[in-house]
């Protein structure tokens, strides 16, 4: 008999995507390519003013329009209790304004009608008297005295303070500053970014009027939890409300929370018995939804005399706009901020942080990052490079000085953290040599020399990913545990259902993957199902490289489960005892005669049709899994830079990153989610700026102003890998998504810095554009 | 309302529009077409990206009418029948894709790239894929991606050797 051997697509092999298949013939499943018989279109009048009490809206002109089926204002809204909704941060924002807009772009009214451009010519025909008040658009500003109160809606709201939030022990990094030789300070703010994914968000809601049930296709990169905010939000009983996420032309954050307009188009089918549709364009995306970053932040690190550190103190302020509404776990106002010792053996830290209202974009949603982690990571990596460079030592040098060492883990932080596994001198020592450090700093010299400017920067990053585990970690409650469902077939074919969502990650063909290399089943085999409530087990998303370390684990541990299940089918099918069997991928056999065998094809098909006494029929089974920590991915990477002196311009020659997310699944795969990041780190380093008028005008409201990196400007990429497992998860992974985004920001900025600290320049905020870059430079005499 | 005659990906269509409608809401809605993505429609994407007589446009900068009586590629129409086109296997196979959303477009001026010149350097890729952001991938995949994809036109331009292997 001849066997036909097939790949198994297991974990380690750069499998080819499954998904590619539909995306390559234009066959992607994408929101805006759904039509529903019958369907409305909804566009939405947004606020021109950041802040402005609204006196009168008049829809009548709107109402007679042609094509016009309803408007909503937030007055309809009101009648209904649905003028105001909860945030991800247990803050309220506004659906439709009804007192007062609170930044430009506010949703303040809704027309459903026909097709899209009648509702948006009926937008047109909407008279909205404002009375326009001062806006603020810093928190500097919001604190300020007598500032004008943003939040009149909240009762005992006195002024424009929305947390204060501490971490570590004050007292100890005061202790430790007090002793120290040398105190290094930095202040910068990381500017208000944009995850800004190509596909814009959006909703089809069709609430069917003889069941009432509520199908609701949505951008969602986390499905499940926003069933429940939508059932707690609408007062809908859970089962009535199915949201399905099709395909997701990226998310990076900006597709977690739920959005006014997801609100009014659930409304409008509801009331109106028609399914309705509601799409952004790319001004809305990058006006009204979920924003990243905007911290003001001063960190100080405190060094003795063997140029250790000693201490760490940040505090930050954080602009979070008109509504308070960060996508992160419920206890920790600051996110994940407090990672900020990075990968450094820090014995004291202590973080102090408030957050403010301004007339701005609620959002703070973490873009390719886990919950301000990149925030933090920037912060410690500059500082890091401040103090070498000030010190007069080598970045290298400091930070292989001060590194946590492989022998410390699992190493408690200063801030109470637990990181699982990591040796960050082996990363760094990689990056050095493929960098070709030694000959690019003598390089550097001979250069200086001649009077050019070019620098080196490196950055040495620790990220934290993968929450839960749910004690810690919850988002408005739910514990952030993943799930996956595994059921396999007679045939031996299999579906996999998770409770995580792709955006672009590969999940269908990663998730194959752990199911081939844990039950034998080739990936081909393997169905990926996900992003349909109604058909996968409860999870909370794919957000802060969670999938892997969550949804991940959960699949290699259902895998397992049916694998034990399995055994026993085939001790019956073989008449063998369960302890003579060995395993290997794909097989069971008897030990010592491997030629009594019986493949996972020929168990599964026993599961349905010849079992042993007394056990229950079927291959199937579920697992929820909550992790029992946060994994801890990490790396070095390594910037070259070249500036003109007489422009300001800083062309980047090269980048060498080494990645340690611990076992990769799919090498590929993980490969291209760090080229892409490092695409996004440059952009956000270099051209990525949401910047407001002194009226709180957005400006960044377009591709145009607001500057995604092209293919023209950007460098090669040179990628490496060390492989330090996870020691808690079950296939040692730690996930990838966005540590090249945490990272590489700070690399690009220390190049520059490096480049330029001879002429005394200490600090760029980012994006460190020419014309920042030659003000500096003409500051100090610098041109041509 | 204006009566047009388009041809897209070899098949004629006769429509009536509204002289304001927009070529790529014409390609997705009234053809069905939704390969065609919009991904800012002010010009800078390039997620609408279709060919006209062969040369790259950005469907959501032209109307409909505009297009009477000519030909269109959309991403459809890359792939005879159950063969892919050698860009299609090129982003397959080096990872050029990950979300999807871009690759229409990328791949189409990819394709119109190559007609024109079937042995581009990297540096003449990255020019002519500098209209078409990608958010997920970054660039270097997807200039290996066009590259392989040249590969693959050189290897089926050259003549099978007479007389089989050599
Ligand atoms: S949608 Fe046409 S260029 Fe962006
Ligand atoms: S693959 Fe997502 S935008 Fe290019």
């Amino acid at each position: 008999m001849s066997v036909e051997v097939r790949p198994l697509g297991g974990i380690g092999e750069s499998v080819k995507r499954k998904e590619d298949a539909r995306f390559l013939r234009g066959k992607g499943n994408y929101l805006d390519d759904l039509t529903l018989p019958g369907m409305l279109h909804m566009a939405i009048l947004r606020s021109p003013h950041a802040h402005a009490r609204i006196r009168a809206i008049d829809t009548s002109m709107a109402q007679a329009a042609p094509g016009v089926v309803a408007v909503v204002t937030g007055e309809l809204l009101a009648q209904h209790k649905l003028a105001w909704m909860p945030t991800l941060s247990g803050d309220t924002q506004a659906v439709l304004a009804t007192d007062k807009v609170r930044f430009q772009g506010q949703e303040v009214a809704c027309v459903v009608a026909e097709t899209r451009y009648q509702a948006e010519d009926a937008l047109q025909l909407i008279d909205v008297d404002y009375e326009v008040l001062p806006a603020i658009t810093s928190p500097q500003q919001a604190m300020a005295e007598g500032a004008p109160l943003i939040r009149d809606d909240k009762q005992g709201q006195q002024d424009n303070h929305i947390y204060h939030w501490e971490a570590g022990d004050r007292e100890a990094t005061d202790r430790a500053f007090a002793s120290a030789a040398k105190v290094v300070r930095l202040t910068t703010h990381y500017p208000r970014s944009h995850p800004a994914p190509l596909e814009t968000c959006g909703i089809v809601a069709d609430v069917n009027p003889a069941t009432g049930k509520a199908t609701l296709y949505m951008t969602s990169q986390a499905p499940h939890a926003i069933r429940t905010v939508f059932s707690l939000v609408a007062g809908l009983p859970e089962h009535q409300i199915r949201i399905i996420a099709p395909d997701i032309g990226g998310g990076f954050g900006n597709k977690v929370p739920v959005y006014p307009g997801y609100v009014v188009a659930t409304a409008a089918s509801l009331l109106l018995g028609r399914p309705v549709k509601w799409v952004e364009d790319r001004t809305e995306n990058l006006i009204s939804t979920g924003f990243a970053r905007d911290f003001h932040m001063t960190g100080e690190l405190a060094l003795d005399h063997d140029n250790r550190m000693i201490g760490l103190r940040v505090s930050l302020l954080s602009d979070n706009g008109a509504f308070y509404a960060d996508a992160q776990p419920s206890k920790f106002r600051a996110g994940l901020f407090h990672i900020v010792t990075g990968s450094y053996d820090i014995p004291a830290a202590h973080v102090t942080a408030d957050g403010y209202y301004t007339n701005k974009a609620p959002g703070g949603v973490a873009y390719r990052c886990s919950f301000r982690v990149t925030e933090a990571s920037f912060l410690i990596e500059r500082l890091v490079t401040n103090a070498a460079l000030e010190l007069g030592i080598d970045q290298t040098e400091l930070r292989l000085r001060n590194f946590i060492r492989p022998e410390q883990f699992p190493y408690r932080s200063a801030t109470g953290w637990v990181y699982d596994s990591g040796d960050y001198q082996r990363a760094m020592r990689l990056a050095m040599e493929k960098l070709g450090y030694e000959d690019l700093r003598r390089e550097q010299a001979e250069r200086r020399a001649r009077g050019e400017l070019m620098g080196i920067g490196v950055a040495s990053f620790t990220e934290v990913v993968g929450a839960g585990h749910g004690a810690e970690f919850d988002i408005m409650g739910l514990r952030m545990f993943d799930s996956a469902e595994l059921r396999v077939h007679p045939t031996g074919k299999a579906v996999l259902k998770l409770g995580v969502k792709t955006q672009g990650q590969g999940h269908e063909t990663t998730f194959a993957q752990i199911v081939a290399q844990e039950l034998g089943i080739p990936a081909a085999d393997v169905e990926v199902q996900h992003g349909d409530t109604d058909n996968t087990p409860y999870g909370l998303g794919t957000y802060a490289s969670r999938s892997t370390p969550t949804a991940g684990a959960a699949t290699a541990v259902v895998s397992r489960k049916l694998r034990d299940k399995a055994r026993k089918l085939a001790a019956h099918l073989l008449e063998a005892a369960e302890e003579d069997l060995e395993w290997e991928r794909g097989r069971f056999f008897v030990r010592g005669s491997p030629e009594r065998a019986k493949t996972i094809q020929e168990v599964a098909f026993a599961a349905y049709t010849n079992l042993p006494e007394g056990m229950e029929p079927g291959l199937e089974g579920v697992t929820y899994y909550d992790p029992p920590n946060m994994t801890f991915p990490f790396g070095t990477y390594m910037v070259v830079a070249d500036v003109d002196r007489g422009t300001g311009q800083v062309k980047v020659r090269r980048v060498v990153a080494v990645d340690d997310c611990g076992v990769r699944i799919n090498p590929m795969i993980v490969e291209g989610q760090i080229q892409g990041g490092l695409c996004e780190g440059w952009g956000i380093a270099f051209t990525e700026q949401i910047t407001f008028d002194p009226d709180g005008n957005c400006i960044g409201s377009n591709f145009t102003d607001y500057l995604l990196p092209t293919a023209w400007e950007t460098p090669e990429f040179e990628t490496y890998a060390t492989v330090t497992p996870s020691p808690h998860h079950p296939l040692g992974a730690k996930g990838v998504g966005e540590s090249a985004t945490v990272g590489s920001p700070a690399a690009y900025v220390n190049a520059v810095i490096d480049a330029l600290w001879p002429l005394g320049v200490t600090n760029i905020d980012m994006p460190v554009t020419p014309d920042k870059v030659w003000a500096a430079l003409r500051a100090r005499g610098v041109g041509e | 309302m204006s009566a047009i005659t388009v041809t897209v990906n070899g098949i004629e269509h006769r429509l009536e529009v509204e002289p304001r409608v927009l070529l790529v809401d014409m390609i997705r809605t009234r053809l069905g077409l939704t390969g065609t993505h919009i991904g800012c429609d002010t010009s800078n994407c390039g997620a609408c990206t279709v060919l006209l007589e062969g040369e790259p446009v950005k469907s959501c900068t032209m109307l409909a009418v505009q297009a009477d009586g000519r030909r269109l590629t959309t991403v459809e129409g890359l792939a005879r029948g159950s063969e892919l086109h050698p860009v299609q296997v090129g982003f397959h196979e080096e990872h050029g894709l990950q979300c999807g959303f871009c690759t229409p477009g990328m791949m189409l001026v990819a394709a119109a790239l190559l007609e024109r010149n079937p042995n581009p350097t990297p540096e003449q890729i990255r020019w002519a894929i500098s209209g078409n952001l990608c958010r997920c991938t970054g660039y270097v995949n997807i200039v290996k991606a066009i590259q392989h994809a040249a590969r693959l036109r050189a290897d089926a331009a050259q003549p099978v050797a007479a007389g089989g292997a050599s």
